[in-house]
């Protein structure tokens, strides 16, 4: 029986021909990943264990994206932490304020992480590097401890379960869509442990920037990981990035999964996320009347350059409702300047938006637009659970950047369409 | 070893915002943590865990971020196991590697109500509700996972199988 491009990925990383769904195996890994949040506990670790040296300085990225530019002196002392660590071993991939992106669009378009790699990420959006064809997951600050000492780490083989778009989208409709509309219709834990596989003329077509959309969000269906075979978008995007060889894996025709559902994507519109859980999805149309108070367009799910300028495009010659507050993240330096160089900047400053360095910030309720009691945000992030960007009763509702835009100049939750 | 004591329930889905609000995520100190332990939900929590309390809960639990400062709150609450319909994976794996001890039981949620006197035999999964006289034994762990535990956790595993 054939392999599924999951289990092709693990049974090569770990040394074998072949690797089950269900069995534990131990896996050489080809990134280690971890961010200012969950770093200082696994450099803690290391060195209350006296360890002299990591596997490999080039294999350990540390990213200081949540909390950075410092909010207070308490998230300063976590980064100088991480700095202190990075500069005794000599890590080349610590990314200081100016080189700093958010990781998870950071590490890709810095050719980091490659098709065919196993990634583990101190950060549940790990997962967003399956979008180049790789096996990248979530873990703790303790597994990446033990991986910067040893270059393994131990997985499941998760079971598959393959999600298969045809047709052609409607108007507005993008990744974030697709993976809203997925993650409503099976629930938050609908892929708990699997390995979500994207396919179909639809997933084809989409845009690199897209594809990482969609396979961020897998762990919001609870996911151990979301991928996407590598097709000429793939090899379009790494080929000028990479610093390394990387290989290209496709599931076998005969593969097995566990399940498998089919999407017409020309029936699916632009979808809205209901607090509190990424499963309460609506499309768009059937949103109501929800007035707003802030609007967040960013963060390692949205916060790319084909994110912001769909944003503008929306909000060209446009201005913004005087009631919301319109905060506009670009996900890295390059992005930044990309967006600076296109005008983008200057359409949002025009709508009455301000621009935020690369931060995580709101998403999690860090800073940088953290909502006050009662208050509602239309957001390009990725979940809305209870408290997740500020009081506990505020409200977070999730969707695509052109809705959200569209929201920031209604006032309410609304599309694009309206304007 | 056996921990007894109250049942705090919860529902489906407890994700780690609730479990640990990102807002205290800016120290790595267990005690500290477990102050704000369940903040999202019930803003008193910890100060009402008792030695041998223990959280009851549906499916799903601990999902959302990789933060391991979520286990390590529930533990600086002084919780002395989780027990759940499922736990999400990320939170399973942070869990076993720092010493959570975690009991995986299908159907609880209907079994033990909030506030009942419960023990649990950490060795064997045996849980007994003193409450209701109802027992139930949890899922095994694997054998590698065992070992991890046994270790202490997975950090003193891979230094015992690194330094011989």
């Amino acid at each position: 029986m054939g392999q599924t491009i999951t289990e092709k990925i693990l049974a090569a990383h770990a040394g074998r021909d072949v690797v089950v769904p269900g069995e534990i195996i131990n896996v050489r890994i080809d990134i280690a990943l971890a961010n200012d949040i969950t770093a200082p506990i696994a450099i803690e670790l290391l060195e209350a264990a006296n360890i002299p040296s990591v596997f490999d300085r080039e294999k350990i990225v540390l990213v200081p994206d949540h909390y950075v530019p410092n909010k207070d002196s308490r998230s300063a002392e976590q980064v100088q932490i991480m700095r202190r660590f990075a500069r005794k071993h000599d890590i080349r991939y610590f990314f200081e304020l100016g080189e700093m992106g958010i990781e998870h669009a950071l590490l890709p378009e810095q050719g980091l992480v490659l098709p065919g790699d196993v990634v583990i990420g101190a950060d549940s959006h790990t997962c967003t590097y399956g979008a180049l064809g790789a096996f990248a997951t979530g873990v703790g600050s303790t597994d990446i401890a033990a991986a910067m000492i040893t270059g393994e780490t131990w997985f499941k083989v998760p079971e598959s379960i393959k999600f298969t778009y045809k047709g052609k989208p409607q108007k507005w409709v993008t990744g974030k869509d697709l993976i809203l509309y997925t993650i409503g219709d099976i629930g938050v834990a609908g892929a708990r442990y699997k390995a979500m596989e994207f396919d179909g003329e639809a997933i084809e077509a989409l845009p690199m920037a897209d594809r990482m959309t969609m396979a961020n969000m897998a762990i919001e269906a609870g996911a151990k990981s979301g991928i996407i075979a590598p097709d000429q978008v793939t090899v379009d995007y790494v080929s000028r990035r990479a610093k390394r060889a990387f290989e290209l894996y496709v599931s076998d025709s005969d593969a097995a999964y566990v399940d498998s559902k089919s999407y017409d994507v020309s029936e699916i519109e632009p979808q809205v996320a209901f607090p509190y859980l990424p499963e309460n999805t609506r499309p768009v149309s059937g949103a109501g009347t929800v007035p707003i108070d802030q609007v967040v367009i960013g963060s390692c799910t949205n916060g790319r350059i084909d994110d912001l300028r769909l944003a503008a495009r929306v909000l060209k010659g446009q201005t913004i409702d005087r009631n919301v507050r319109l905060i506009v993240i670009p996900a890295t330096p390059t992005v930044y300047r990309q967006a600076m160089a296109e005008g983008l900047l200057e359409t949002f400053l025009a709508a009455g938006g301000i621009v935020s360095p690369p931060t995580c910030g709101p998403c999690l309720g860090g800073f940088m637009g953290v909502l006050g009691p009662g208050e509602r945000a239309v957001a390009t992030t990725n979940r809305n659970f209870v408290g997740r960007m500020g009081h506990p009763t505020s409200e977070v509702y999730l969707t695509n950047p052109a809705v959200a835009a569209a929201s920031a100049v209604l006032g309410r939750i609304g599309s694009p369409e309206e304007l | 070893m056996i921990t007894e004591g109250r049942a705090w329930k919860f529902g489906d889905n407890i994700d780690t915002d609730v479990i640990i609000p990102a807002r205290y995520l800016v120290t790595t100190d267990t005690k500290e943590l477990g102050k704000h332990c369940m903040e999202g939900v019930d803003a008193g929590f910890s100060k009402k865990v008792r030695p041998g309390d223990m959280i009851v809960t549906g499916e799903n639990f601990g999902c959302g971020s990789s933060r391991e400062h979520a286990p390590m709150a529930i533990k600086g609450a002084g919780i002395a196991c989780v027990v759940a319909e499922s736990f999400a994976r990320i939170f399973f794996r942070n869990a076993l590697n720092m010493g959570l001890a975690i009991f995986e039981v299908p159907g609880i949620s209907g079994g033990i109500q909030d506030g009942d006197r419960v023990s649990v035999k950490h060795d064997t999964g045996e849980i007994i509700d003193h409450t209701n006289g109802r027992r139930f034994f949890a899922a095994p762990l694997p054998p590698f996972m065992q070992e991890i535990i046994k270790a202490g956790g997975l950090m003193p595993h891979v230094l015992r199988k690194i330094r011989g």
